[in-house]
């Protein structure tokens, strides 16, 4: 257990630098989340329309940033290898490693959703809801997005590739994060879509890890 | 406890390339094997082979004493070009960080960085290291979490004639305990050593 912790501070540390770490994360998420009213139009209720659901993509465009480096400088530099050699599972090293960028970019993200949501003319009684979601959704990007990172370990513009294989697989989570936001919005019932985001996320925590370590096992040989 | 180590007519492609066929060698607790041959022969990618990190075309490497799984997970170190260090990090935090990793301690972290030289460095962010400095700031791993069978791809290269000796010293130490040594080489290492060449 304490090296899984210690793994994870040290993974934690180095996603807080990787692509520019959470400020530049954040900072992209701020981007498009400005550049949507210049898009739509200034008016307040059609911005309030797609307030929830610019803010739910636009986040999970942002989490795409730093996942292509997640596995790459680690099999670059031979970290990967040295990972490999213990007696501890390769998955549970994956799986730390993706909860090292969920903490990094993923929660900090998490928190710049809901004021994001709010400035594009989202209610505030929201802020809860979209935070609780983009934390959710936030875990099942990274550990969905990490098996993406995998298997494009060795390839050339290996970045684009992982968007490429993550994109569909982002695309349950943004539909059940979106369906409960805007049931909320509309006064219905949003626990459904919120569970189905939940269990999504649950499942990419218990299944991604072992499609990842597959993955770099087989880059690695 | 790894025992010995036994390679049985082990055969290895990468890229569609034989790089080896048939090749055999058998290493007791205690011995070292200095595998020579030109550039691309297969060296690196036999130590790799050993550790399980590419795959066989055909053959076997057997462990005596302990089963390959176990040996891999914690009775080997792989010490390569690659050296795993992160630029961005100190040498302390890479130093404890892979001490910790491999089972070893705090404590032995700092002892081996004292057996070769490198507390004054350890506040440094690896980047500011030379490929020397570098270089024994990977094999201090070797030191901080002990493990019978070490697996060296040109370990000495980097390090000037003090710390080639130096590292002959340590490499001993590990053969008269009981260790094994498998290390990939251009230049004679400086302890007593069978050696086996990989002809393309």
């Amino acid at each position: 257990m304490s090296r899984l912790l210690t793994l994870l501070g040290r993974e934690t540390a180095l996603a807080w630098g990787r692509g520019g770490g959470p400020l530049v994360t954040v900072g992209f998420y701020a981007g498009v989340a400005t550049l949507l009213p210049l898009a739509i139009g200034p008016e307040r209720e059609r911005l309030a329309a797609v307030a929830t659901g610019a803010a739910w993509v636009a986040l999970a465009l942002a989490s795409l940033l730093s996942l292509d480096r997640l596995f790459e400088r680690d099999y670059e530099d031979g970290a990967l290898d040295l990972l490999t050699l213990s007696p501890l599972p390769l998955e549970l090293a994956c799986a730390v490693k993706c909860l090292g960028q969920w903490i990094a970019t993923g929660a900090p993200l998490a928190l710049a959703a809901p004021v994001a949501a709010i400035a594009l003319g989202a209610k505030p009684g929201l802020a809860p809801l979209i935070l609780a979601c983009a934390l959710a959704g936030g875990l099942a990007f990274a550990f969905v997005g990490g098996i993406g990172a995998g298997l494009s370990l060795g390839a050339r513009r290996g970045g684009l590739l992982t968007a490429v294989i993550v994109l569909p697989l982002f695309v349950p989570p943004v539909i059940f994060g979106g369906g409960a936001l805007d049931a909320f919005a509309s006064g219905l019932s949003w626990q459904a879509g919120f569970a189905l985001l939940a269990a999504y996320a649950a499942a990419a925590v218990a299944l991604g890890p072992l499609a990842m370590a597959a993955a770099c096992r087989n880059a690695l040989s | 406890m790894i025992r010995s180590l036994s390679l049985k007519n082990l055969s290895v492609r990468r890229g569609g390339r034989l790089l080896f066929e048939g090749l055999a060698l058998e290493l007791a607790a205690g011995e070292a094997c200095a595998l020579t041959g030109p550039n691309g022969a297969g060296k690196t990618s036999l130590l790799r082979a050993v550790a399980g990190l590419v795959s066989l075309e055909a053959g076997e490497v057997a462990f005596d004493g302990v089963d390959a799984e176990t040996a891999r997970g914690a009775g080997l170190h792989l010490v390569g070009h690659q050296d795993g260090l992160k630029p961005a990090r100190t040498a302390w935090e890479e130093l404890r960080f892979w001490s910790l990793w491999c089972d070893g301690s705090e404590g032995s972290a700092q002892v081996a960085a004292e057996t070769l030289e490198l507390t004054p460095l350890l506040a440094l962010e690896v980047r500011r290291l030379s490929a020397g400095q570098r270089r024994r700031l990977a094999l201090a791993r070797l030191l901080a979490a002990p493990r019978p069978l070490w697996l060296l791809d040109e370990p000495l290269s980097p390090l000037d004639a003090r710390f080639r000796a130096r590292f002959g010293e340590l490499m001993a130490d590990h053969l008269r305990r009981g260790g094994l040594i498998l290390a990939a080489v251009h230049d004679p290492l400086p302890i007593p050593a069978r050696a086996l060449e990989i002809a393309p």
